[in-house]
């Protein structure tokens, strides 16, 4: 018999690390107890974006939404909503504007913005079962471009489409998929990346983890247009569920002949394996990458020459993104035509981005290209918590730029953020509130791709050393203007000269703050002072003595729980601090109940 | 599971498009069945088993059939709404499993509305 309800429970890392599965199996035996298990269908589907209130769960057919389930809301909920049709609303997304539960998921701006085309069915399918794939239209496009379409006019339609590799650099995915298909030697492959590793970024674990035959669907055509046989799926090993997910997926893909020789009969072999990566930050370099793949330390070339012409064992290879082979098989049912009607001028089609940082909707969008930072922070991201004030979002990764309220309204495109100094990137975007320190985050940054840079090349092996040193020293309250001017040469060297896109992109968090937010690091060398008192060393920390008497009678927590024993006081009377003795460890901060300690 | 050919492609996602029919939550029609306490007590539970059952043995690949709350009208129940695209809802009252099965035969399949058991065409007003 069908069901009259799916109960869509979000399996993607985001809620099964907020105990989805124990919603699901509370859920199965609810349903069971009530004799509901002929009429009611639980599925567990990937991420489904809104990964700030997990566990979530979406009620099909009415699209009901619920948010932060818990196993002990589960018998109510259905005794409430799936037996009496009372849907509940204390589970509701509340919006903060209007305090009313939005129950429908497409009421909820965060889901009626977005516009999903690599996602298209996150949430909508169990991503371990391919028939819910088959249903949603999955693997049609690969039976179009096997049976009535020649490899260039696949190839064709792609660069029609006006696609762009959706991995940071933007090449547009026809032009490379032509010169693999016109390079000499054989065999050829093709290599999906799905090597993420900016911190904070999950645009690529989510597709697979949500939708991997989508992937593989888009390496099956591509490996038609450009006539490889085999492909290589590179994916990070600490992604251990887009792992299992991916592997259930390609052995599916194998009984049912959609994989392996001769598939759907028509005489076209392919077949892809499963590379799986340590976690190197160098690894997502393309050329590094093939290096990883074959065995050898993941450390890039120098280019030319191109995969396009020798790439994997040295021989013709197309690599692009997750992202990317998943815009693929939707490009092939409809038309470059269409897709090329979304978006920008140069940057056609969505973009997936992961929004993270000071942000109360954290979460997965995928958006058109050209909708501006403003409509993605504030309309799908719900702004800043806490009436905190916006300062700036870094895009494009630890090596993208950090981009100010002043260019908010921009629309965003490839060209876009490359001329305000920052970058596309995978899509990962990091919001940060007035608390945030500019020069902190340039600092924190190249500490990530200082760690993480391979040491091959000269630029970025000693120059994200000295900017690192250079920036800590700031940080420290012992900078000079001279360091100022040494830091913005030595990150023009490194960008001009590194060997791969690592290096060179690696000065992107200190060349833009240093041009947005120069007034910052001026505090910081100048008046030996850190605006936004993230920097420790350059805090002074100071009780208000009307403040401790009036609101806290001087209660004696902060001379309690110092760890230097810096604090002097009696109660009821006012608490001081002796600066000489004070770590600056912030503990008092935090204590104080009354705001009472200032940090200046 | 042997090799797939083309058409096996298409017979799966025939298949398998009728299960999840339900959660794109649009269909050709849409059957909602009155299930409030009022609804349940009259036998809103066998009634909605009939229509799975029809749904069912028709083997209808674009009909949906689901639930809500109380329909405000308890004296009549069981009730169900019977949505079909681009037509007003129609409400029927005092079902029974055989009406159900003539509901399907005539309004679901046939587009024609069983006029015996119908109670009125069009919903309530909402704001």
């Amino acid at each position: 018999m069908p069901h009259r309800m799916h109960v869509m429970v979000c399996a993607g890392t985001g809620c099964v690390a907020n105990r989805s599965p124990e919603v699901r199996d509370a859920l199965e035996r609810e349903i069971a107890k009530r004799g509901l298990e002929k009429e009611i269908r639980v599925v567990t589907t990937g991420c489904n974006g809104f990964c700030g209130a997990g566990p979530l769960m979406v009620v099909q057919p009415d699209g009901i939404f619920y948010q932060q389930v818990s196993p002990k809301d589960v018998p109510h909920l259905v005794e409430e909503h799936f037996l009496k049709g009372r849907p509940v609303q204390k589970l509701m997304y509340v919006p903060p504007e209007t305090r009313t539960p939005l129950p429908k998921m497409m009421d909820i701006p965060f889901f009626s913005r977005q516009m999903l085309i690599a996602l298209r069915n996150r949430g909508l399918i169990d991503p371990e079962k391919i028939e819910e794939y088959i249903a949603r239209d999955g693997y049609t496009a690969l039976v179009k471009a096997l049976t009535q379409m020649t490899p260039l006019q696949i190839l064709e339609e792609v660069k029609i489409s006006g696609l762009r590799g959706r991995g940071g650099a933007g090449f547009p995915t026809g032009t490379k998929w032509e010169s693999v298909l016109k390079a000499t030697g054989e065999p050829k492959y093709v290599i999906c990346n799905g090597d993420e590793g900016d911190p904070g970024a999950f645009m690529d674990r989510s597709i697979v983890e949500s939708d991997p035959h989508s992937v593989i669907e888009g390496m099956l055509i591509g490996a038609r247009a450009i006539g490889a046989r085999w492909g290589v799926v590179y994916i990070r090993n600490e992604y251990p569920l887009a792992v299992q997910r991916l592997m259930i997926a390609l052995q599916q893909a194998r009984e049912y002949g959609l994989l392996g020789d001769n598939i759907l009969d028509t005489g076209f072999d392919f077949d892809i394996s499963v590379s799986r990566g340590a976690g190197a930050f160098v690894c997502g370099e393309a050329t590094a990458l093939v290096a990883s793949v074959e065995g050898r330390a993941g450390e890039p070339r120098a280019r030319p020459p191109r995969l396009a012409e020798k790439g994997l064992w040295g021989k013709p290879t197309c690599l692009n993104n997750v992202e990317t082979w998943a815009d693929i098989p939707p490009i092939i049912n409809n038309g470059g035509k269409w897709y090329a009607q979304i978006g920008t001028e140069k940057s056609k089609g969505t973009k997936v981005f992961s929004l993270v940082g000071k942000i109360k909707n954290t979460g997965l969008v995928e958006v058109p290209m050209g909708i501006t930072l403003r409509e993605i922070i504030y309309d799908i991201g719900g702004g800043v918590p806490g009436g905190k004030k916006f300062k700036a979002v870094q895009t494009g990764g630890p090596s993208g730029g950090c981009i100010p309220n002043e260019l908010i309204d921009f629309p965003i495109d490839f060209e876009s953020l490359t001329e305000a100094g920052s970058m596309m990137g995978s899509g990962g975007m990091v919001i940060m509130d007035e608390d945030t320190c500019m020069v902190d985050v340039a600092r924190y940054f190249l500490t990530f791709t200082q760690d993480e840079s391979c040491g091959k090349c000269a630029p970025c092996r000693e120059g994200t050393m000295l900017m690192l040193s250079i920036l800590t020293r700031i940080t420290e309250g012992h900078g000079t203007m001279e360091d100022l001017d040494a830091l913005e040469e030595v990150a023009k060297v490194v960008a001009e000269t590194s060997l791969c896109g690592l290096g060179t992109s690696a000065p992107n968090p200190v060349l833009t703050t240093m041009r947005y937010f120069r007034d910052e690091y001026l505090a910081h060398i100048e008046a030996h002072k850190c605006p936004a008192h993230v920097c420790r060393e350059l805090n002074t920390y100071r009780i208000d003595p009307a403040i401790c008497v009036e609101r806290g009678h001087g209660c004696g927590v902060c001379r309690r729980e110092c760890p230097e024993k810096a604090i002097f006081g009696e109660k009821n009377q006012a608490h001081r601090i002796d600066a000489s003795l004070c770590s600056k460890c912030g503990t008092c901060v935090d204590l104080c109940h009354f705001n009472a300690v200032v940090v200046e | 599971m042997p090799k797939l050919k083309l058409e096996d492609l298409a017979e799966i996602r025939e298949k398998a498009r009728k299960a999840t029919l339900l959660r794109e939550g649009a269909a050709r029609v849409k059957m909602t069945v009155h299930m409030g306490t009022c609804g349940i007590a009259a036998g809103a539970r066998k009634i909605m088993e009939a229509a799975l059952r029809e749904v069912e043995d028709r083997d209808l690949h674009d009909v949906i059939v689901t639930t809500s709350g109380c329909a405000g009208l308890c004296s009549r129940e069981p009730m169900a709404t019977v949505e079909v695209v681009g037509e007003a809802p129609v409400k029927y009252v005092d079902l029974t499993e055989a009406k159900m099965k003539a509901i399907f035969a005539e309004h679901v399949l046939g587009g024609k509305i069983v006029e015996p058991c119908a109670l009125a065409i069009g919903s309530e007003r909402t704001y």
